[in-house]
């Protein structure tokens, strides 16, 4: 009777000890990013091995999320947490860490991932920066994953972050990094090659939003809908900005999905310009799911218009 | 400038051996590839270093890396524990450590004496973000309230609050937030506190004054308010425009709950002085609050957020006589949003409703009061907002007295940073007296002011 037991208790510890294994092969890294962009770059290098979310969805504007307690369920449960910075997420990401009750992504944690660390920024203001700006970012332009050589970089930063928190991981999020390199490798000779005959093309955005885009693909942005980043545009700003397009012959408004198109369709009409509504963020079109798709959509979107406007 | 110039430099002179080889012909092609390479790598170094300088300015103000418990490794059964920590050769440049450039700059293990607040220019850095928020109010139109009304009116013309905040994160384990108020004839430390933000078990404790989190609008700074002036039922069951506002600490957790539903407890314990409605005679008479709240995304555009309040606290029946004399407050909260993601920035509507019942023990015979308000408001323009609000409050004091107001609005906001409001309130005051109002708002924000809890 007493060896039944011993047997029963062996089988018991082996159940155990194979249900814990079986918890440690399940168990994935969390990571919650504040923008689809993050998340996407994040799911190229980490894999099946990680559970990526993003807060914000891409047809969103990410500068004015609300800080909704659904997503403090998300963070809590986060080992990583993948913030854009350069204060995109200012008005909405700090109180969410502050009472997600996980101490694991608190700024400076180790769980706490800005990637901006990582990217070229563009826009950096120099001399004093002050409201009558607009709603300017004090460290530099944070629309910067618009850039595939800042895609590199942050898959790079964030496989590298993955591997830090995950080191019997850390093999597999460099493999699928040197993946992703090449594949974004061949990628951009592709879209460098249907952007080669736009070079030093014109155009006008609604937001700051372009600028590591234009600087990659050597476009020519000459001015925005809006007066001053963040301000509606104004009457005044409107009439100044279409004669501004006919002296310089610019024949392109790109707006951003979650702007409205009724003074950019003004400035189209007085100007003879194409406007189109172009994707800032992986996830603002359903077809839209991941980083190549991303610029494949745009490039299309762009190349198409500037066909249209020769 | 100079950083530049150093890095055409380098740039330059580690060409020169490049461009020497490339006299021979055919292997041009494969010299322009290493060297256009070796130009990338050398691009993202400088860019590597100059985020790590932009990690490590910001760095000086955040504090160094929070020690934690290394997570759970993943189990890897299917590699060699040798080769999993090895990553595979790579030609890209080295990156600094994320754990690295997050890092402060202070190196704990240097042996130097740390330096606060010392005169240097980087010190700044360490300083928290300061704001400012003016609130100006005007009034125009008659009110007169009766002897016993809770309800003040606005002078003509008023600076009526200038809001100075600090924030700033104190160390690795907590951050800290100070409102002081100003009015025109005194300062009020309207809420000064610290956040432990890494407690164990997901609890987020804070220390401090707070503004309690009985109901929604008790938590709201005038700032953040939708309206000029504050519901009636606040004015007249929870204080007033202070509300429940006191010394103490807080202590709350989010609860597991099926289905998505986020589910809040929050317990808090304050010395008892909240303007008129709490006062503390002893220690012993210390305030409670306890608040549940649940929350859930009906669809990614419209939620429902719930809440049940509870408070109890002494009053100042015990001042004049001897005895203990509770105030007890019961609270129903429930508030409807709609912001459609797409276009957020455009449109948006809040329903918001609260009910409050007061239990008030006082001489001879204690006061059971009830009072609501219902607000509606909508945005239909990026810089425009409409709203509504409805008003019934029986007085905590004398529950047979109940006041009834209707309030509509009407929100510009020229930027982000600065609205101007109009407000027509109409009061009928249960001694049968009415009062039409016409009230105008200025707000206006200077320096970084930490987003409110949503």
């Amino acid at each position: 009777m007493q060896e039944f037991f011993h047997s029963l208790k062996a089988v018991a510890i082996a159940l155990l000890l194979l249900s814990f294994v079986g918890i440690a092969q399940a168990k994935k890294l969390n990571v919650i990013t504040s923008t689809t962009d993050m998340a996407a770059l994040a799911q190229e290098v980490g894999g099946d091995r990680i559970n990526v979310e993003s807060l914000a969805k891409g047809y969103q504007d990410p500068h004015f999320v609300e800080p909704k307690p659904s997503f403090l369920l998300k963070l809590r449960q986060a080992d990583l947490l993948i913030s854009v910075g350069l204060q995109l997420e200012i008005g909405w990401l700090p109180p969410l860490i502050t009472q997600s009750g996980n101490g694991r992504v608190q700024v400076g944690a180790n769980g706490y991932l800005d990637a901006s660390q990582f990217a070229e920024i563009l826009d950096i203001p120099t001399g004093v920066v002050t409201r009558a700006m607009g709603d300017v970012h004090p460290l530099g332009n944070p629309h910067y994953w618009l850039d595939p050589d800042n895609g590199r970089r942050l898959a790079r930063g964030i496989a590298q972050k993955l591997g830090e928190l995950d080191p019997p991981d850390n093999s597999y999020f460099q493999e699928r990094f040197q993946d992703f390199d090449k594949r974004l490798t061949v990628a951009e000779q592709k879209w460098d090659a249907e952007m080669t005959p736009y070079h030093g093309r014109k155009l006008v955005t609604y937001h700051n939003s372009f600028p590591n885009f234009a600087k990659h693909f050597h476009l020519n942005v000459v001015g925005y809908v809006e007066p001053r980043p963040g301000i509606p545009p104004t009457p005044s700003h409107t009439i100044e900005l279409i004669g501004l397009m006919k002296r310089e012959n610019c024949k392109l408004v790109l707006v951003e999905p979650y702007f409205d198109l009724k003074t950019p369709n003004s400035i189209g009409a007085g100007t003879g310009a194409k406007v189109v509504v172009y994707l800032p963020s992986v996830g603002g079109e359903k077809q839209v799911t991941n980083y190549f798709e991303l610029f494949d959509y745009d490039i299309g979107l762009i190349t198409k218009a500037f066909q249209a406007t020769q | 400038m100079n950083k530049r110039i150093l890095v055409i430099s380098v740039l330059a002179f580690s060409c020169i051996p490049l461009w020497g080889q490339q006299a021979n012909p055919p292997d041009a092609n494969a010299q322009n590839a290493a060297l256009e390479q070796r130009i990338r790598d050398l691009e993202d170094r400088v860019i590597s270093l100059e985020g790590k300088i932009r990690t490590m300015q910001s760095a000086q103000a955040a504090p160094p890396a929070q020690p934690q418990p290394a997570p759970e490794a993943p189990a890897a059964p299917n590699q060699a524990p040798a080769a999993a920590q090895t990553a595979p050769p790579t030609t890209a440049p080295p990156m600094p450590s994320p754990n690295e450039t997050q890092s402060g700059l202070a190196n704990p293990n240097s042996g130097a004496v740390p330096v606060y607040g010392g005169s240097s220019a980087a010190a700044k850095a360490l300083n928290p973000d300061v704001s400012v928020i003016g609130d100006f109010i005007g009034a125009a139109g008659g009110n007169t309230p009766p002897a016993f009304a809770t309800l003040q009116p606005f002078p003509s013309l008023e600076m009526h609050e200038s809001e100075i905040g600090m924030q700033a994160i104190i160390d690795p384990y907590a951050r800290g937030d100070f409102f002081v108020s100003f009015g025109e004839q005194g300062v009020n430390l309207e809420e000064g506190y610290i956040t432990f933000t890494a407690l164990p078990a997901g609890f987020v404790a804070k220390v401090g004054k707070m503004r309690s989190a009985f109901g929604k609008v008790n938590m709201m700074h005038n700032h953040v308010l939708p309206w000029v002036d504050r519901p009636l039922v606040t004015t007249n069951l929870v204080g007033g425009e202070d509300g429940i506002d006191d010394a103490g600490f807080s202590l709350e957790r989010i609860i597991p709950a099926p289905k998505g539903i986020f589910l809040e407890a929050t317990g808090q314990v304050f010395r008892g002085d909240s303007d008129e409605l709490f006062q503390h005679v002893q220690r012993s008479d210390v305030s409670t609050v306890e608040h549940l709240r649940a929350y859930r995304d009906i669809t990614e555009s419209t939620n429902l957020d719930l809440g049940v309040s509870y408070a109890r606290g002494h009053n100042d029946g015990t001042i004049n006589i001897p005895g203990d004399f509770i105030t007890q407050l019961y609270g129903v909260d429930a508030t409807v949003r709609w912001k459609p993601l797409r276009r957020s920035i455009y449109h948006s509507f809040v329903g918001r409703s609260e009910l409050i019942w007061s239990q008030r023990q006082q001489f001879p015979t204690e006061q059971r009061a009830f009072g609501f308000y219902t607000s509606a408001d909508y945005q239909f323009a990026r810089r425009w907002f409409a709203g509504g609000r409805f008003d019934w409050s029986d007085r905590s004091r004398f529950a047979n007295l109940t006041d009834k107001g209707a309030a509509a609005t009407l929100t510009y906001w020229p930027s982000e940073f600065s609205q101007i409001r109009g407000e027509y309130r109409f009061t009928h005051y249960a001694e049968n007296r009415d009062s039409n109002e016409l009230l105008m708002q200025l707000i206006f924000s200077l320096g970084a002011h930490g987003a409110h809890p949503f």
